[in-house]
């Protein structure tokens, strides 16, 4: 039973972590159209959210299989040296290129 | 003093102990864990949907059991001739080359016309034997051999030791 709710504890946090992941990142439960409000809104959204949800969950779980452990050192000097130096240079690129895109088609 | 250990060698940037500093993109070689990922990823997917001619590795055990390979040593069997009597005939030959000192034989004058004696007892402690074949290479009437059975457990040590009638049936 504890190793049962240590892993139920995991995948609850795996399930909260794509959850914001789409809210965040990814248009929530927007589903890139207009619909008009009621329940056919309300019902395309659950699903959008929940499609995306689940989309993002299982690549969380394929990456969790493919890498059962990542040695740790690795993974630091992968995610600190690695991927730290990528976000920041793609926060800039897209601050650069939004900027450009603007003075050229004007606002 | 010298140390026997190596250094790591300079070309391998990866090595947390290299002793040079690296530069250029050796630097940044690490980046190439994520291809090494990327084809994880693919292996693992194709694992997923049982892809066709996708190799797997593993057996699931006790369920699909690996082929004994030929001359395995596994557990004793004491032999029985044409007409079910055991064919050893307690010259302790076993018993004197087994390195391990785990035969023990208590030999008891045979009721058969052809042999003068016969084992009144014939233990082996599974749990000292080393499995090396000297008992099967060693008796003369060929009446011990060794089988391909490994993987039998017991719930105590009492049990491993074999007695005659359990080394004849098995």
């Amino acid at each position: 039973m504890k190793f049962a709710m240590y892993f139920l504890g995991e995948y609850i946090a795996m399930i909260v972590m794509s959850a914001f992941t789409v809210s965040l990142f990814l248009g929530g439960w927007n589903p890139g159209f207009a619909l008009p409000e009621g329940a056919l809104w309300t019902a395309v959204s659950v699903g959008v959210f929940s499609v995306k949800l689940l989309s993002v969950l299982f690549f969380y779980i394929w990456v969790r299989w493919t890498l059962p452990r990542f040695r740790y050192d690795q993974l630091m000097r992968l995610g600190w040296k690695g991927l730290v130096p990528l976000a920041l240079a793609n926060v800039v690129l897209t601050g650069i290129l939004v900027t450009l895109w603007d003075s050229l088609t004007g606002p | 003093m010298e140390t026997a250990s190596k250094p790591a060698s300079p070309s391998d940037p990866l090595a947390v102990n290299s002793p040079e500093k690296p530069t250029g993109f050796s630097k940044w070689k690490f980046l190439l864990y994520l291809p090494a990922v990327l084809k994880g990823l693919k292996n693992t997917f194709l694992h997923l949907i049982k892809a066709k001619g996708h190799k797997t590795f593993t057996i699931q055990y006790p369920e699909v059991k690996r082929p004994v390979r030929p001359g395995y040593r596994g557990e004793h069997r004491l032999k029985k001739d044409a007409e079910g009597r055991e064919k050893c005939v307690a010259c302790f030959m076993c018993q004197t080359v087994c390195p391990a000192l785990c035969i023990r034989i208590v030999a008891e004058e045979a009721p058969w016309s052809d042999r003068d004696k016969r084992p009144k007892t014939f233990e082996i402690d599974m749990l000292r034997c080393i499995y090396c074949g000297m008992c099967e290479e060693a008796c003369p009437c060929d009446a011990i051999e060794l089988t391909e059975k490994f993987n039998i457990v017991s719930t105590s040590r009492a049990e491993k030791i074999y007695d005659k009638e359990k080394l004849l049936s098995n």
